[in-house]
């Protein structure tokens, strides 16, 4: 089934679905600009609005269950953007409503915790500032009917990510992950940049419908380069490889960030990047969408990799984001059935994601902001709220059977397993590891005994932080069978992206399943026998090479620095040479005759009125003397 | 012999603000000196506003389709919008000239005498820059509206005398200010003299001086191309005084830089919005029709603009005179959208809707940029001299952020309203068949950021003179008018389309005759 057409403005709440954008970005401005005044009850109102925001997303997303499936996608005008090229629209459709309900639901989520979390700084104003910015952003680029407009979300996505991940500026580590994330996008954000110039040139257009549908008489060759570049684009946000450095490091940020950024919001936009384009430029055949699925596999395999080493709570989910963001990645490569799959996964990812990050979170408050998970051991008595929701989370994301994670990842391991068995085993692989790494977390944190440094005393967190630990639980849990039994989530979408005529039936214990769970059970066990039972030692052993290699990112930092930023030196330094002999002398004397100009011709500025008036004169007598010459012609 | 008819609702603008000058006047001659003040701001205020929602009224009754007052002034899209940016802009420059110290306390004193000191201690105040400026402001609509040439000087002279005055009023730096106004005294009656002379070549040729006459005459006079050569290039010389194109830009540096701060904000802004209005009605009008021959004049002045304000204002170390310069520079940018005319009405609809809107959006901007210099302020009054800003991001942040953030949309950077402001106009030249002229246009905006950005970097990466100038606190007129200025830059960069919107319909009704 392809995609359905894109019908007119149907008024109602869909008319006003700007308002989804407009008011948590009115939050922004009232308590960025509003400063201190807006200190007492700046949160609530940053609260407020994604809140209101959230309701008008369920409102829409009502009406447009109200519509036949086939008049589901609304484009909303707003005005002219930059006049023949991009107007400002939104694209309301099941795809952009279920990113929107997402990111409202678990950002209001995130940010009632943050109330609590972020109860102790000074700045928390200024915090929830970004933070609605960041929402606005986000919505924006998800809800936009063009490729500019989700260009200019893309990049707010980028601001506000760079002033949350460096909120606490103070910390020099901070400022640097900051930047590099920012330095990071920006390479994926040239990517997108220069899709978008060949869009327009090849298409003439740069909204959704118009691109998509010309996008059939384009040649091969622009449809790949196109993909590749979008791709690039998707790999920054979404912290795939090769650009996938930047996310480890953002953990710096306070921690409802790294939940805000890491579930629900900023890497879902590659994955959103991709599907929405998914019809025209990835359909599941071809080199691009196969280079998008080797991307995902790499990915989930190095994220998984990565998270097995890591002591830091958050860093260790940070590797299971990319991890899992690398499966959407695949499903998203895999053409109209792994979109569906790509899409609830993402869904059901945003809410476990979101409650192990909030749980983690709330360990570190209980703990003194201690990350390092030899330093805690046994804490399931003195957290009992943050422990059980942790463990659904937990339980959900290895893919324990009928919670949310079962059903969404199975779907994109059959997936790829039909379309390529080489895929579809590494997939199942990355299941059985992310059984291991994420066990691992839970034995060293919840279970064992106390290794806690002195003084510390671990509580629960009040309630305005485990209230939205509770109701993530809930969504952790049930999610994914909701959306997976009977097709419901694919025929929703369908309209959106485009869905196979046939649908793929449900196998509740297909061989594949069995595998990946038996896979995750051996990951589990061994982690039971490595962390659970075992003492675990305060300071880290040293470990095997392949430790090592997996406590260094895989060394990505270190090729990082080999690939680019040791040539980039070199090329820079080269640069400056070549432009102190060479170019220094064309720009400088370039330069220098504008300057020089401008100081000759500034002698004609006398100050004398009778030299002006001569300059008068004298111009009007060339002005009548040319024209007397034209005319007479 | 018929009796005269006056559509009289169509000119209300006009009467009104005519009419609260006078009011001034007499206010002036009969109410004590102590009530002087506080009668002349309401009226002045309140007349701009009264004539605003005229405008608005006749905008929403509809568009006259003919001329009023027995084809003397048109009253078409075109003008309305005109006129709405005129009063918009005059009324956010009074607030900023309602400021108490802008003017000299007794302007026929010598400077320094003991006159003057005298008057100081005093407290005296001219007040007639109210009824002044009202009156500038009058000829300013009466300008672009004028359907015929005669009508087009008497507003022309209407709208200079007052600021040749106003000019000279500046509370300090007394013989700067002094000498500006005689320069430009000088120099606006030398090219009214130009204008005049045109006109009656003009005349001698079609033996009218209605616009549309001289337009019609084109097709049917035959052997006096001397006298309609002659008569339109000395009128346009006129035109192009008064929007300071090159050559004829060398009195707007120094008339800028020794006027009073808000008599400059008033003259950047409607100054350049009224005699824009009046040239694209004459070169439209009346010699549409020649659109061949005067294009390509056009196109060296524009690229003759462009460039030497672009080049001049690299060297200027005065913000005012930097501010004057690049002045000049938007001059050209918006000559690059008159040269875009051609005899395609739709091009033309562009074209037309392309330059009113920079004009608004320019306008709003230069007079919240005018506004942040009269803030910053040394002893001996404001600090003009470059050096003195050096720094000024780290002694007052949100001053400095707020002139960058003005610079930068003189730049034409996305996301401010400058931005859209050239884009319309170069994308309208593009599709006029003016390349070349866009790219020199892109090159000149490109050597104009350089000193916009200049100023940015020296005040937010040098370090702040020990002795550095002091940020007065704004009055509530100062601080609303750039407010005002900073959201609509803001607001029209991000949403342009109201008022792209009410600039395409202003234009599609192009100009009556």
């Amino acid at each position: 089934m392809e995609p359905a057409e894109i019908l007119s403005n149907p008024g109602g709440v869909i008319g006003v679905g700007w308002l989804m954008i407009a008011l948590p970005l009115l939050g922004a401005a009232v308590l960025l600009l509003g400063g201190r005044r807006t200190n007492k009850f700046g949160h609530y109102f940053g609260v407020l609005m994604v809140l209101a925001s959230f309701v008008v997303a369920v409102l829409a997303f009502v009406q447009i269950l109200g519509f036949a499936p086939g008049e589901r996608r609304r484009g909303v005008s707003l005005y002219e953007f930059i006049p023949g090229v991009a107007d400002m629209g939104l694209l309301i459709d099941p795809l952009s409503i279920s990113f929107a309900l997402l990111i409202t639901g678990v950002g209001a989520l995130i940010h009632i915790y943050s109330i609590g979390y972020m109860s102790h700084d000074l700045d928390r104003r200024r915090f929830f500032g970004y933070l609605n910015l960041f929402v606005a952003a986000m919505l924006l680029l998800v809800l936009a009917d063009n490729y500019v407009a989700l260009f200019v979300g893309w990049e707010g996505v980028g601001l506000a990510s760079y002033l949350l991940i460096g909120f606490w500026q103070f910390k020099p580590t901070a400022a640097t992950a900051a930047k590099k994330a920012f330095v990071v996008n920006r390479v994926g954000d040239f990517g997108l940049l220069i899709a978008i110039f060949i869009i327009f040139t090849s298409f003439g257009s740069v909204a959704f419908g118009e691109v998509f549908a010309k996008a059939g008489g384009a040649s091969e060759g622009t449809l790949t380069a196109i993909g590749l570049l979008l791709l690039l684009g998707a790999c920054g946000k979404s912290a795939q490889l090769p650009l996938q450095s930047w996310l480890l490091d953002a953990m710096e940020g306070p921690t409802p960030v790294s939940a805000l950024i890491h579930a629900a919001t900023m890497v879902t936009a590659g994955v959103y990047l991709v599907v929405r384009s998914g019809a025209a430029f990835f359909p599941g055949d071809g080199t691009a969408s196969l280079v998008v699925t080797i991307v995902g596999v790499a990915t989930l395999l190095a994220g998984a990799i990565i998270g097995t080493a890591k002591d830091d709570i958050k860093k260790a989910l940070a590797g299971s984001t990319m991890s899992q963001i690398g499966y959407m990645m695949l499903a998203a490569g895999l053409g109209p059935v792994g979109y569906a799959f790509a899409i609830a996964h993402l869904i059901t990812h945003g809410f476990f994601k979101a409650n192990l990050f909030l749980g983690a979170g709330s360990v570190m408050h209980g703990m003194n902001d201690q990350v390092d998970m030899r330093k805690y051991g046994g804490l399931r008595t003195f957290m009992p709220i943050t422990f059980y929701t942790f463990v659904i989370g937990y339980l959900a994301i290895i893919g324990f059977p009928l919670l949310s994670g079962y059903f969404t990842k199975d779907g994109i391991i059959e997936t790829a397993m039909e379309h390529n068995a080489i895929l579809g085993w590494l997939a199942v692989v990355g299941a059985g590891i992310t059984g291991f790494y994420m066990s691992r977390v839970v034995f060293m944190t919840f279970f064992g005994e106390r290794r806690w440094d002195e003084g510390v005393k671990p509580h629960e967190s009040p309630a305005v932080m485990t209230w939205p630990l509770i109701l993530l639980a809930i969504g952790s849990a049930g999610l994914g069978a909701f959306l997976i039994m009977g097709n419901r989530f694919m025929i929703f979408l369908g309209p959106a992206v485009g869905r196979p005529d046939e649908l793929p039936a449900f196998h509740a214990f297909a061989p594949v399943g069995l595998a990946t769970l038996a896979l995750v059970a051996v990951g589990a066990g061994y982690a039971w026998l490595k962390y659970g039972r075992q003492q675990v030692p305060v300071l880290a052993p040293r470990g095997s090479f392949l430790t090592t290699f997996a406590r260094r990112d895989l060394y990505g930092d270190a090729l990082n620095e080999a690939l680019f930023m040791r040539p980039g030196q070199w090329l820079t330094r080269l640069a400056v040479w070549f432009d102190n002999r060479g170019v220094d002398g064309l720009v400088n004397g370039l330069a220098a005759t504008i300057g020089g100009s401008s100081g000759r011709l500034r002698r004609i500025q006398t100050g004398y009125v009778r030299s002006y008036a001569l300059s008068i004169f004298v111009g009007a007598a060339i002005l009548a003397g040319a024209w007397f010459v034209v005319g007479t012609l | 012999m018929n009796a005269p008819t006056i559509e009289y609702l169509q000119l209300a603008p006009l009467l009104t603000v005519f009419g609260a000058a006078i009011l001034g006047v007499l206010v002036e001659a009969f109410a004590p000196r102590y009530l002087r003040r506080a009668m002349h701001i309401p009226i002045t205020l309140l007349s701009l506003a009264g004539a605003f929602a005229l405008v608005i009224v006749q905008t929403v009754k509809g568009v006259p389709t003919k001329p009023s007052a027995m084809g003397a002034v048109a009253v078409d899209g075109p003008t309305l919008f005109i006129w709405g940016t005129i009063l918009v802009l005059a009324f956010v420059s009074l607030l900023l000239l309602n400021d108490e110290d802008h003017f000299v306390p007794a302007a026929a004193a010598v400077p320094g005498s003991a006159e003057e000191e005298r008057a100081l201690i005093e407290g005296n105040v001219h007040t007639e820059v109210y009824p002044l400026a009202l009156f500038a402001i009058g000829g300013m609509l009466l300008f672009p509206a004028s359907n015929d040439l005669l009508i087009m000087f008497v507003a022309l002279e209407v709208m200079s005398l007052p600021l040749y005055l106003l000019c000279g009023l500046a509370r300090r730096r007394r013989l700067l200010s002094q000498e500006s106004a005689m320069k430009y005294f000088l120099l606006g009656a030398f090219s009214s003299a130009f204008f005049l002379y045109g006109t009656a070549l003009l005349y001698g040729f079609a033996g009218s001086v209605d616009l549309a006459k001289i337009g019609t005459a084109l097709g049917t006079v035959g052997g006096q191309d001397a006298l309609l050569y002659t008569g339109a290039a000395l009128l346009g010389v006129g035109l192009l005084f008064k929007i300071g194109a090159a050559p004829f830009q060398s009195w707007k540096p120094d008339v800028y830089q020794g006027a009073p701060t808000p008599v400059t904000a008033l003259m950047a802004s409607g100054t350049l919005v009224a005699a824009f209005g009046a040239l694209l009605r004459v070169f439209w009008i009346a010699l549409g029709n020649l659109d061949w021959d005067w294009s390509g004049i056009m196109w060296g002045v524009a690229i003759l603009t462009m460039v030497a304000g672009a080049i001049l204002a690299i060297t200027q170390t005065d913000i005012k005179r930097m501010l004057a310069y690049s002045s000049i520079a938007h001059a050209g940018f918006l000559l690059v959208g008159v040269v875009a005319i051609t005899a395609d009405p739709k091009q033309n609809a562009l074209a037309l809707s392309a330059i009113l809107f920079y004009l608004a959006v320019y306008g709003i901007t230069t007079i919240g940029a005018f506004a942040i210099v009269t803030m910053v302020r040394d002893a001996g009054g404001e600090a003009w001299h470059l050096s003195r800003w050096a720094g000024l991001g780290k002694r007052s942040p949100k001053l400095a952020g707020l002139f960058a953030f003005f610079l930068l949309a003189f730049a034409g950077i996305p996301l401010t309203s400058g931005f859209f402001g050239k884009y319309a106009v170069f994308q309208a030249a593009v599709s006029g068949g003016a390349l070349p002229l866009v790219v020199v246009g892109v090159v000149s905006s490109a050597i104009a950021a350089f000193f916009y950005v200049r100023v940015i970097v020296l005040m937010f990466f040098s370090d702040p003179a020990p002795d550095g100038p002091s940020v007065v606190l704004p009055s509530w007129g100062t601080a609303s008018v750039v407010g005002f200025a900073a959201l609509a830059t803001v607001v029209l960069g991000v949403f342009p389309q109201p008022v792209l919107d009410l600039a395409q319909s202003a234009a599609g009704s192009l100009f009556v005759h």
